[in-house]
């Protein structure tokens, strides 16, 4: 089973070979490293830009007025806040000329905490960008998901913020990608670049299949019918875990991945909390004015009537940065520990 | 406008073809009339903001007619700034569009209500969305420049700013791509020089010997011209697209203007009279060469301002955008 990663790697190669995908740009993403989480190793269209984020997200802007299909990176989504107001430009440039322009561009840039990357290699991103209307922003949390979004996010006619979360892209999927190998060993054979002189290595690329994850579709990851958690990125495979220390307790607890934050499946989310009546919401951003903050809005408008507990939100605590040690950063954004907590608490409210 | 006339060129150094002359004189005019128009459409509360280039039009109409314009890579991308309403004309585009963005009609083509006046867009020319970010366009050119560099051809990208925003990063980036060894973009670099970022004098912040010369650090060709003057505009604006076109190379042009009224209408939109004026300065040496007379001149304005009020008086009529219009084009639909 490939990890998030390779997933990333074959669904570009997917998308160059078959989708029109043009470049695979931005800092250290062409050979000889193809991204330092080795994301874009082998690919025929990647190449490396200069150190210069506003370069990169303008260049794909460009790119894009001018009939090609960029996927651009910036190597940590740390380093893509000095790009905002281009993000902003590119958020805003159909809607502010009527409809005249439209940008089919696709930017990813890792996200999140968890490989100890203090204060700047662990912020995430997903509630900044929900602050940018104009993009779709998508978040994988299995290397199946990124494939599948990444399929979907190539073919937009839109801005798409892709965000991967860091600590899983080395974590193995438990589905594979249509027409990947069943054994990783030969994955890795076939697709990672050697360690030492790569000059003369190319990949022996396997025949993948068109699938696509629609954005815009949440998808229930566990069922369970006591009370709803709706979890995005690296926290899906925490809430799962929590859920099942909590089935362990007697509780079942429905977990759902939103895997696209805008726009997102509020069908879904509105079909489970109507069904279990106890919302909680998770997610390793800071707290205060969350992405999350929104969603607990929306459910008290919408589902006053329908809950049996005050809609709750699990979050990064908001602090300037992750600290570097370990207490440090277990202390800034949620643990499983932290989840199953949260969820044992809504669990004994009683309306 | 094509009779033969005897042209005196030694007295007023004009060597462009007549014809020519007349073309880029009527054009002037006509953008400076729609700008003073503009500026009145503000001042009479028929529009909330002006701004816009009176002053530039030497160097902007002599940009406009070397324009290959067209839609797609085969063409030019232009990444504009807000003071080029000159250009646009030259290049064909009809003033009662510039009009409707300062009424902020849902005529409006180039934002249907949304946008400043000066702020425009026709993706069918390659005019990519001008922006209030004075710095945004040295970035997206960028990409368009990489596009062509790998189509090849004679197609360029074309990006205009003023001096205060070669502060911005994206200048320093634009040069940076521009010229990466080995993959050196066709991208001509303009920088519109007023002397003026809105009401800093550019001597108290910029201590580079001139802009243009921050090309010569990276290889760029680059130039510093008159940009009062429509002839020199005209031929050194020839010489950099032809190198820029051929040699797949960036240039740097730094053209000299003047600001006739100011900023924006933030400052006033008064006349300046302390800075040279483009249009009266070649009106003399037309006039001094027998290209034109003073009663042909003056007639080109007055058919100007007539037909642009006119269009200013129907544009009134019009209707604004309607509240829900808001929700259209957050993403790309099929028009």
């Amino acid at each position: 089973m490939a990890n998030m990663a390779q997933a990333i790697r074959m669904a570009l190669h997917y998308g160059e070979e078959h989708l029109g995908v043009t470049d695979v740009f931005g800092e250290d993403v062409g050979p000889p490293l193809g991204g330092v989480f080795t994301c874009t190793q082998g690919l025929k269209t990647a190449w490396n830009s200069p150190l210069d984020e506003r370069g990169i997200i303008g260049a794909a802007m460009g790119l894009a007025m001018a009939g090609q299909r960029p996927v651009a990176e910036i190597q940590f989504a740390d380093y893509i806040y000095n790009t905002i107001d281009l993000l902003k430009l590119a958020g805003n440039t159909c809607w502010a000329t009527n409809g005249d322009w439209h940008l089919p561009m696709v930017v990813m840039t890792p996200v999140g905490a968890g490989i100890r990357g203090s204060i700047y290699h662990s912020h995430s991103f997903d509630a900044m960008m929900s602050h940018i209307p104009g993009w779709k922003i998508v978040m994988p949390s299995t290397p199946l998901d990124a494939y599948g979004l990444l399929i979907s996010a190539v073919q937009e006619e839109n801005p798409v913020m892709y965000l991967p979360p860091k600590a899983l892209m080395r974590v193995r999927g438990e589905e594979l990608i249509p027409g990947e190998p069943a054994d990783p060993r030969e994955l890795s054979k076939a697709i990672d670049a050697p360690l030492g002189d790569r000059s003369k290595w190319k990949p022996n690329w396997p025949k993948l299949e068109y699938y696509a994850v629609p954005i815009g579709k949440a998808k229930i990851v566990r069922p369970g019918d006591a009370m709803t958690v709706v979890a995005w990125g690296r926290t899906v495979p925490m809430c799962v875990e929590a859920a099942k220390v909590l089935e362990a307790e007697g509780v079942s607890v429905e977990v759902i991945d939103l895997r696209t934050i805008w726009p997102y499946d509020w069908e879904l989310l509105k079909a489970s909390i109507s069904k279990t009546g106890k919302v909680l919401y998770v997610n390793e951003d800071t707290e205060v004015t969350n992405f999350g903050e929104h969603l607990v809005r929306r459910t008290v408008d919408e589902l006053f009537f329908q809950l049996l507990a005050a809609p709750k939100l699990v979050a990064g605590k908001f602090v300037p940065g992750i600290g570097l040690s370990d207490p440090l950063e277990r202390a800034s954004v949620p643990q499983v520990d932290d989840i199953a907590a949260a969820m044992r608490a809504l669990a004994a409210e009683q309306p | 406008m094509s009779r033969p006339r005897l042209v005196d060129t030694a007295k007023s150094g004009l060597s462009l073809a007549p014809e020519l002359l007349v073309r880029m004189h009527d054009l002037m005019v006509k953008a400076r009339v729609l700008e003073e128009r503009l500026i009145q459409m503000y001042k009479q509360g028929d529009g909330y903001f002006w701004i816009g280039g009176p002053g530039e039009e030497a160097f902007n109409v002599p940009l406009g007619l070397l324009i290959k314009k067209g839609r797609g890579i085969e063409y030019d991308y232009l990444h504009f700034h807000y003071r080029q309403s000159a250009t646009f004309l030259a290049m064909g585009e009809e003033p009662i569009g510039a009009l409707r963005q300062m009424k902020n009609t849902a005529t409006d083509p180039y934002s249907g209500g949304r946008n400043f006046a000066g702020h425009f867009s026709k993706a069918e020319w390659n005019l990519t969305p001008v922006t209030s970010p004075i710095e945004v366009q040295y970035a997206t050119a960028i990409g368009t420049g990489l596009a062509q560099k790998r189509h090849g051809g004679d197609a360029i990208t074309i990006v205009t700013g003023g001096d205060a925003g070669t502060a911005e990063g994206d200048f320093a980036s634009c040069l940076v791509w521009a010229s990466r060894p080995g993959n050196e973009l066709p991208i001509l670099m303009i920088v519109t020089h007023n002397k003026w970022g809105i009401s800093t004098a550019s001597s108290t912040q910029q201590g580079a010997r001139s802009i243009a010369a921050r090309g010569e650090a990276f290889g760029i060709r680059n130039k510093v011209i008159d940009g009062n003057d429509p002839e020199v505009s005209y031929r050194e604006l020839k010489e950099a697209m032809d190198y820029v076109r051929t040699e797949r190379r960036p240039f740097l042009l730094e053209a000299s203007v003047s600001r006739l009224y100011g900023h924006s209408s933030a400052s006033g939109a008064n006349f300046v009279k302390s800075e040279p004026d483009c249009i009266p300065l070649f009106e003399e040496r037309l006039e001094a060469a027998g290209i034109m007379t003073r009663k042909e001149m003056d007639a080109v304005r007055e058919r100007w301002t007539a037909e642009i009020a006119a269009m200013a008086r129907q544009v009134r009529e019009e209707p604004l955008p309607a509240p829900e219009d808001i929700w259209n084009y957050i993403y790309w639909e099929r028009k």
